[in-house]
């Protein structure tokens, strides 16, 4: 079987080469036959990684430990439900899901536009598999998830080696959100390609329009959702496995997500502009470029052990590669789109600095500095040495320093960016705008002060929010008030046709509505509370408003692994609420790694969460820890909420429907017309 | 240009330039020196007092939880360095003999060094073996 996988990805790479070659031969030449074979190869190669990665699930789940992937992620009384996530529990196998990943995308998109953009189609095929044959070329001949196990035996002939079992999965694997998060996190790195590669066949094509925008929107958005969704159960993860009590730590690998997300996020707001106005054509251009590399380069950074990371894969040999590639992607889309200057000229020029546009320019400056700043500090180690021959790192408090006042300008923005009109605002309207939302965010803030509330970011960032919420309601209130008045429809439904008839609009403020949510969520961090203490029996660790008593303590057996428990009967205010039993977990396989298990208490005002964090030496004591981290609720809530939205969004538009003029605030009146996905 | 592009443009400016300072300011209250234990013994006398941070494999052994705070050994290619860990995150599950770490914290006079903070990596010396049976 690992012959026939190996085989597959041979035969994989050979067919994206051939379609790489065709069909830009075929577009030179204008051989419309020429092109249709390279997309059938293309096709063909997909088809191919599909056999290799199922090939490889089939040996993961007969435990074929010949194979050295098998021998290094699984062991035998692995749950086969781990043993198919260890495709991705270690380095080659996880090159594979890349690949196969990438292959998905590249063949649904190859296969979807076979009748349309004729003329994009061969130089976007082309960049699809450009990108395939380097991934490929790296699964195959530097982390071939196929190798054998060979030993040298004593006469120095190299002879077959079986382990009697595996090393087994990674434990701190071994948690639901871990075994989504990979193939989530890799949809969201790898589906820039798309339109990053429509991106280069429009430069290519000379299209003077933005028809690669609009072609490729759906999969800019669903691709960023994939990213988001793959960054937050990165955060549930370490959460609740790792057990240090937050979900943010500002480590390379998670920046490297962030990252792309971050540029993602300024391509998702300034296309809005081009669209409309015209305007931001090379930024754009520029956008999509930063955000393809930025998710070829998080996988870099995961890879090449360049940072020093904790949860990075052991050093590898494919950094220069990375960065061979990544460099001659950035020379080539930089030289194309200097060639093409005279076709990415604005239509217009900024009008007013009250204006929307210009708040969508100060959210991607914005997006675009945070990212730097992320950038600066995950390579910070790696550019000092190269610089001045001295590693030096950077912590938390440099991320938090630059980011929390990136966070609350840009909160501050998606609160005033719909106040303000298209072109120019009146100082008459912003005044009428402002006034509900600025008197009740005032409230808000003279009312967390009057608490007692002194951390000044934290009644910032909750005045804001109120701010946001209030003008992203007017919006809603309005857009339906005007429906009830014209058409007789009741509330409710007003708001679902309303939002329906421009899922774009009012699906981008559901999600603004998840971002403010979210930030309440990161709030909480400024009052975090923790205590830790070494428990007998009987006695009571008192951290906020709750009380823990040690009632017992138990050592269990499983297959898999064998716990310590410790039982904590909680008491808030003196009355019972729950017992917690937060657990050790000694893992059998491999290197007898241990885990933690939170137990975790979670409500909206806070959670707690407690930690079983070992026995004292003469065995009578238990440490404990226990953390009081309020609002942490609402960061999953604002992220679930920030997907619902993304989904409307992404709901398909119906045959035949057709949109209706809007008036918006202000006093542009425009048509919907170009809203439309 | 124009004057409502000029007015964007300063107050961009305006805006990157707080928070460049804000970074600065940031990077002064976090940086930390990233060496090697045997980096570390040989240039000690210019770490002293600063904060630093120290990678090496904790050695076989020398995990002493019975002390509190506990103290361990680690090393790079022979230096050694003994640890004293002062900090309240809870020890890493990675954390164990024959780890990759890191501490963070600084050197005090009686030559223990104080780790406010430790970082622990899984040795990959399994995967190291297998590999060097592996073609």
């Amino acid at each position: 079987m690992s012959e026939f996988g190996d085989f597959c990805l041979l035969l994989a790479l050979v067919l994206a080469v051939y379609g790489l070659v065709a069909s830009l031969l075929g577009a030179v030449w204008k051989q419309h036959r020429i092109v249709r074979s390279a997309e059938h190869a293309a096709l063909a190669a997909c088809a191919s990684i599909t056999l290799a990665t199922a090939s490889m699930l089939y040996l993961l789940i007969t435990s074929d430990f010949s194979v050295s992937h098998v021998a290094i992620a699984t062991n035998r009384d692995l749950p086969v439900f781990y043993k198919i996530a260890a495709l991705w529990g270690a380095h080659d196998g996880s090159m594979l899901l890349w690949v196969f990943v990438t292959s998905i995308f590249s063949g649904v998109v190859i296969y979807q536009n076979r009748f349309r953009y004729r003329d994009l189609m061969p130089y976007v095929v082309a960049v699809l598999m450009l990108n395939l044959v380097f991934f490929l070329s790296l699964n195959l001949f530097l982390s071939n998830p196929f190798n054998q196990l060979v030993e040298v035996s004593a006469n120095g002939a190299m002879q077959k080696y079986i382990p009697a079992d595996g090393r087994g999965l990674n434990p701190l694997l071994q948690y639901w959100a871990m075994v989504i998060h990979p193939p989530i996190l890799y949809l969201g790195f790898i589906g820039f390609v798309v339109p990053f590669a429509f991106a280069t066949a429009a430069l290519i094509t000379r299209q003077r329009g933005d028809s690669w925008i609009r072609t490729t929107r759906r999969w800019t958005l669903l691709t960023w959702l994939f990213l988001g969704a793959g960054l937050i159960l990165g955060a549930k993860w370490a959460y609740v496995v790792l057990g240090w009590g937050g979900y943010w730590g500002w480590d390379p690998v998670e920046n490297s997500s962030l990252m792309p997300w971050l540029i993602g996020t300024a391509f998702l707001h300034s296309v809005v502009i081009q669209e409309r106005k015209g305007m931001l054509k090379v930024w754009n251009m520029i956008l999509v470029l930063m955000t393809y590399l930025l998710g070829v380069f998080g996988t870099f950074i995961t890879r090449s052990g360049v940072v020093n990371s904790v949860h990075a894969f052991a050093d590898s040999s494919l950094g220069k590669y990375f960065l061979l590639y990544m460099a001659i992607v950035a020379a080539g889309s930089l030289y194309l789109i200097m060639g093409r200057l005279p076709y990415l000229k604005s239509e217009r020029s900024l009008d007013s600095v009250l204006s929307r546009e210009s708040a969508f320019l100060f959210n991607n400056l914005i997006l675009v500095v945070a990212c730097f700043a992320v950038f600066w500090g995950t390579m910070f180690p790696v550019l000092s040495e190269w610089l001045r021959g001295s590693k030096i790192t950077v912590g938390p408090p440099f991320f938090n320093s630059v980011n929390i006042p990136i966070g609350l300008f840009l909160l501050f923005l998606a609160g005033v960016g719909p106040l303000f009109a298209w072109r120019k605002t009146s100082i008459e309207s912003l005044k009428r705008a402002f006034f509900w939302p600025g008197i009740l965010a005032a409230i808000s803030c003279a009312a967390l002060l009057v608490a007692g509330m002194r951390n000044s970011y934290a009644v910032v960032c909750l005045a804001l929010c109120v701010f946001v919420a209030v003008t992203i309601l007017e919006e809603f209130i309005k857009g339906a008030g005007m429906r009830v008045k014209n058409m007789g429809e009741n509330f409710a439904v007003a708001v679902a046709r309303l939002t329906l008839k421009n899922k774009r609009r009012y699906g981008g403020y559901i999600v603004h509505f998840g971002v403010v949510l979210l930030f309440v969520g990161l709030t909480g961090n400024a009052f975090n509370r923790e205590v830790s203490q070494m428990m007998a029996e009987g006695d009571e660790l008192r951290i906020g408003d709750y009380t823990l008593k040690l009632t017992g303590y138990k050592e269990v057996d499983t297959p898999n692994y064998i716990y310590g428990v410790t039982t904590l009967d909680a008491y808030k205010n003196g009355k019972f609420l729950r017992t917690m039993k937060p657990e050790k977990r000694l893992y059998k396989a491999g290197e007898q790694q241990t885990t933690t298990e939170v137990s975790l208490y979670s409500t909206p005002k806070e959670d707690l969460y407690t930690v079983f964090n070992g026995i004292s030496s003469d065995g009578r004591q238990y440490e404990i820890k226990a953390h009081v981290n309020p609002l942490v609720f609402w960061v999953w809530f604002g992220a679930a909420v920030m997907v619902f939205g993304t989904l409307v969004i992404l709901l398909p538009d119906r045959k035949g429907a057709f949109t209706t003029p809007q008036i918006s605030l202000g006093r542009s009146v425009y048509f919907e017309e170009s809203m439309k996905v | 240009m124009n004057g409502s592009r000029l007015k964007f443009v300063l107050g961009g400016v305006v805006i990157v330039g707080a928070l460049v300072w804000l970074g600065f300011v940031g990077y002064q209250e976090s940086k930390a020196y990233y060496v090697t234990v045997e980096e570390f013994s040989a240039m000690q006398g210019e770490l002293y007092g600063k904060t630093v941070k120290v990678a090496g494999d904790i050695v076989e052994g020398s995990i002493d939880r019975s002390r509190t705070p506990m103290e361990f050994v680690i090393s790079t290619r022979g230096k050694s360095l003994r640890v004293r860990y002062v900090g309240t995150d809870v020890i890493p599950d990675t954390f164990k003999d024959g780890s990759q770490a890191v501490v963070e914290g600084s050197v005090t006079p009686d030559g223990v060094f104080q780790a406010r903070h430790v970082e622990a990596k899984c040795a990959s010396k399994y995967e190291a073996e297998y590999e060097q049976r592996g073609k």
